[in-house]
């Protein structure tokens, strides 16, 4: 049906996004990686010249790189498993009949509504504070030693606030799903006796497949470059560091650009290796 | 209306339109803490004097820290005024990057600033930020618990006697723990007291050569005290106290000795906010013996990035808001107790202030610091708690993640120190020292 | 759903779905409670839910200290400008992809996606120095521009999957009466995808509302958002969980209260073509 006109006419509009998006990844990724071949110290007069390779084997012989590369990993991960079967459970329950649905949906998702700096605080001072925390009060009241959650559990701790933002995002499109399923076919599947792990496993699970697909597709897209909740509750200490984060420290606290920068191009190369595995393991489920 | 009042509303409409011409919007960067929200609140009186208005941009530490020097390496210009410590205002102004305060008037009397302060402030002999507060550290201890355990504190105590002390205080059961000290990784945290108690042990960031010196004995001697009294007395998750936490844990009446920055004890001694507030005491921070104190000095100052439209205007401010009338303001609004401290000679001889408890200690505590002059054995740095070059904070940062890690259990105290020694050697290379 | 529930049925999800639901709530409740508080209450141990003496103090404090109205401003013109922008740009590009497909459109989405992959303080200096060039630091234009080109991908893209949900034969149909390809989309493609549009709309203030690294990096006094405002109540000299709270709410609150409003467009309408 597409005439030669109408494809030109198709390019021509889809020209403006393509040209800016062209713009805003080619200008950042030329500079990073101008930057990354130069030893650039802002503090000290800034361009300092070409030093070649230095920077990328500096930034991975740093002690600190390969455990930035498993706490991402661990982080990203941790949120997926999480958000993926909590939100499957919840989309489930929430689809169920009764009363109130409306306000406890908006009770479910209000969450993904918080600034990812708010939340980190809220959990961090209000909750999971050893002296003054509600997490604190509550071990005590159980007559258990209150938990030193940023220094004993950071990793957890911080999976756990990450989990919290992102659970709503995950369960709205999974809900969102859930909706479209054949309630018919659930029924006839009951009525043949089918037990419910049954109907979950060969009827709603496979049928929320496109759906869960999203969710990784998108949250880890979000979740690779998560800081916020880093840099407010453990500023990257007791192993916290993301790969995102280290690059952070690199550019801003000790002022190397061109370091950081190198760092940068191995964020780039490790997003792609992700995304290439999550392409092979979920991305058959999405025939765009 | 009187004659005297129509006068004197004439020359403050003079004052008004004379100034109104030049009248400017200054664009300034600080730091959110007490004394300095203080400042935004009495901005009226500035604009009221000058004509010009003020925009604050107030941030979080860390977060304007990072904000201001992204902008000054890069001339963004976003900021008339910045406020900035004594680690940065030295880097800077041998950068180039900030303008020179060499011709403040005569009233404000710059040979008032407190010399360490001044001299902090500086970079060859020029001054480039005015100090608006000036601090060092000390201890501040619960005069009725040293009481109840039988001891004494004397002016200036050893750290032996601080650990003893401690032990002794520690009174589980009613969750009061003898000593807290910051443990929180970051260099302006426990980066700070540890590095400044390091000095008390003989020990220094570098030798001569800018080798890192976290192999030498010293450090291991102040680390595994350091741990050792905390573990013994400390509160639990000193590994994530930063200076809130404890000032909280003070206040609440949860420790019997902390030492911490002079202008807390303003804090601790304010009835308001301390349950305390009636039986605080001061001493010096501890020693070893050695020669050298474990207490710091620091000071937030105000500079103006070089190349700034708004320069006379912003020499205005800074000459208001770290002036004596300054001080006089806020005495005359909040009490002698609350002045921003630690930066005129002056506020000391006044003996208003004079009265107020902890005025004394502070000074003594900021005289017995002295930058160039920091470590036992010789060192090629500025600084007491930090060492004046670019490269210091990311580093000290990473090292201080390190220290908290073997706080927190997490690792050995050798294992900690080794890391850092890498890391540091590794920053320092790559910054081409060595 | 076709076959009655029994209403024991219903009374147990009901009491299961609100107890999940308060649970995951709470976190925020607990934060407007506290800002009611004084500090002293507000670290009183036992805690104190909700038998304490509620004070507006807080809010008194954070409105003297804070220009809140100017956050505000500020937060509402760059996320709703930078969704707009991105919107307008997104459409035909969405549109083409949808009704005129071609091999690459596939890929040409993953691209899309992918550029949002790039560590955003990698490339801090570079973008700070633009900015400068260009004259757009602590402007809210410069904002909107960033803010509309890092969502612009996730905008694309769920256009796209709304446009495609669009039989093609009701655009032929308006073919063969002569609409022009304006006309196709004015009249007949914006009303049908309205509801998707909506959705898209809302997804990405609430992305850009949230944004917190460019906004606070590149502005100053001028165009800094509510991300800056709760910048500066975030450790304070002293443990002011009063204070924090009340700056957390009122930083949250207008994006809770459209989301609350919008609870049943994003229920429905958030499906990135996930649903067949």
């Amino acid at each position: 049906m597409a005439t030669q006109h109408s494809r030109s006419a198709a390019r021509l509009m889809m020209a403006p996004a393509v040209v800016l998006l062209l713009g805003w990844m080619l200008v950042p990724l030329t500079m990073t990686l101008y930057f990354s071949f130069k030893r650039y110290l802002p503090l000290r007069g800034g361009d300092l010249g070409w030093v070649g390779f230095e920077n990328y084997t500096r930034f991975v012989t740093s002690s600190a790189f390969w455990p930035s590369i498993q706490t991402t990993l661990l982080i990203v991960g941790g949120v997926l498993v999480i958000t993926v079967v909590l939100g499957v459970l919840l989309a489930i329950l929430l689809n169920q009949p009764m009363w109130g649905q409306g306000v406890v949906r908006i009770l479910v998702i209000a969450p993904f509504f918080v600034m990812p700096t708010v939340s980190a605080l809220v959990w961090k001072n209000m909750f999971m504070d050893p002296n003054y925390g509600l997490l604190a009060h509550l071990w005590k009241f159980f007559g258990a030693a209150p938990v030193e959650w940023l220094s004993q559990a950071s990793l957890p701790s911080i999976i756990l606030i990450v989990s919290w933002q992102w659970l709503p995002f995950a369960t709205l499109i999974l809900l969102t799903a859930i909706q479209s399923l054949d309630g018919e076919q659930l029924e006839a599947a009951e009525m043949d006796g089918a037990p419910a792990y049954k109907r979950f496993g060969y009827i709603t699970l496979p049928h929320l497949g496109r759906a869960i697909t999203v969710v990784i597709l998108i949250q880890t897209i979000f979740l690779l470059s998560i800081f916020a909740e880093i840099f407010v509750t453990t500023g990257g200490a007791f192993g916290t560091k993301t790969l995102s984060y280290l690059i952070f420290q690199r550019v801003l606290e000790s002022q190397n650009v061109g370091l950081g920068s190198a760092g940068g191009v191995y964020a780039i190369i490790l997003a792609n290796i992700v995304a290439i595995f999550l392409m092979r393991i979920v991305g058959k489920n999405l025939d765009a | 209306m009187s004659l005297k009042n129509a006068l004197r509303a004439a020359t403050a409409l003079t004052v008004l339109t004379t100034s109104a011409t030049f009248a400017e919007t200054l664009t300034i960067a600080t730091v959110n803490n007490g004394d300095m929200i203080r400042m935004q609140g009495l901005t009226d009186d500035f604009t009221a004097k000058t004509g010009h208005e003020v925009e604050w941009v107030t941030l979080e530490e860390n977060v304007l820290r990072q904000r201001v020097t992204t902008d000054i390496s890069t001339k963004g210009g976003a900021f008339d005024i910045m406020t900035i410590g004594m680690y940065e205002t030295p880097i800077w102004g041998a950068n180039g990057w900030l303008v020179p305060l060499d011709n403040l008037s005569e009233d404000y009397d710059v040979a008032d600033i407190l010399p360490a302060m001044a001299g902090g402030l500086s970079h060859d002999g020029t001054l480039y930020a005015a100090p608006f507060y000036g601090e060092s550290s000390m201890i501040m201890y619960r005069t009725d618990l040293m009481e109840k355990a039988g001891l004494e504190m004397p002016d200036a105590p050893s750290w032996e006697f601080i650990r003893d002390a401690a032990a002794a205080m520690t009174d589980r059961e009613n969750e009061i723990n003898g000593i807290c000290l910051r443990g929180k990784a970051g260099w302006g945290e426990g980066g700070a007291l540890i590095t400044a108690m390091s000095n008390s042990f003989g020990a220094r960031w570098f030798d001569m050569d800018w080798n890192a010196q976290f192999d030498t004995e010293a450090w291991a001697n102040t680390l595994n005290f350091y741990k050792g009294m905390m573990d013994a007395s400390g509160p639990a998750g000193y590994a994530t106290n930063g200076f809130n936490e404890n000032l909280s844990l003070f206040q609440q009446g949860k420790c019997g000795m902390w030492i911490d920055a002079t202008v807390a004890a303003s804090f601790v001694t304010n009835p308001n906010d301390s349950t305390v507030a009636d039986s605080v005491g001061f001493a010096l921070a501890p020693d070893n013996g050695l020669g050298k104190r474990a207490n710091w000095l620091w000071a937030w100052a105000l500079a103006i990035p070089a190349g700034t439209q708004k320069q006379d205007a912003a020499l205005q401010f800074i000459e208001w808001a770290t002036s004596k009338d300054y001080i006089e303001l806020v005495a005359a609004k909040e009490g002698w107790a609350n002045v921003p401290p630690g930066a005129r000679i002056s506020l000391y001889e006044n003996p208003n202030y004079q009265e107020v408890p902890f005025a004394q200690m502070t000074l003594d505590s900021i005289l017995s610091a002295d930058p160039n002059n920091s470590t036992v054995e010789p060192s090629p740095y500025v600084g007491v708690q930090f060492a004046a070059i670019p490269e210091f904070a990311g580093i000290a940062t990473e090292v201080s993640q390190e220290f908290s890690a073997a706080y927190a259990g997490q690792q050995t105290v050798e294992e900690a120190l080794e890391k850092a020694q890498a890391l540091t050697n590794d920053a320092m290379e790559a910054a081409g020292y060595r | 759903m076709a076959r009655a529930v029994t209403p024991q049925r219903k009374a147990i999800n009901t009491a299961a779905a609100w107890a999940v639901g308060l649970l995951i709530f709470f976190p925020i409740l607990w934060t407007i409670l506290t800002s009611f508080k004084t500090e002293a209450t507000a670290i009183a141990d036992p805690p104190v839910f909700l038998a304490f003496d509620w004070t507006l103090e807080n809010y008194g404090v954070v409105m003297e200290r804070s220009n809140y109205g100017r956050f505000l401003w500020n937060s509402i013109i760059i996320a709703g400008g930078s969704t707009l922008l991105g919107i307008i740009i997104a459409v035909p590009a969405a549109w083409s992809m949808a009704f005129v497909p071609s091999k690459r459109t596939k890929d040409i989405l993953m691209w899309m996606l992918s550029t949002k992959m790039l560590p955003a303080v990698g490339v801090l200096y570079p973008i700070y120095l633009l900015f400068i060039k260009m004259g757009l630091l602590d402007t809210k234009f410069g904002l909107v521009i960033v803010l509309m080109l890092i969502n612009l991908p996730i905008i694309v893209w769920m256009l796209y999957t709304y446009f495609k949900e669009i039989p093609g034969e009701i655009l032929e149909a308006a073919r063969m009466d002569g609409a022009s390809l304006k006309e196709e989309v004015i009249h007949i493609l914006t009303p049908m995808a309205v509801p998707g549009i909506a959705s898209t709309i809302l997804l990405n203030v609430i992305l850009a509302w949230n944004e917190a690294f460019w906004t606070l990096n590149l502005t100053a006094a001028k165009a800094a958002p509510l991300t800056a405002f709760i910048a500066s109540y975030s450790s304070p000299e002293g443990l002011f969980y009063a204070k924090l709270s009340a700056a957390s709410t009122m930083a949250i609150a207008p994006i809770l209260i459209l989301g609350w409003f919008s609870q049943k467009q994003l229920v429905s309408g958030l499906t990135f073509g996930a649903v067949k």
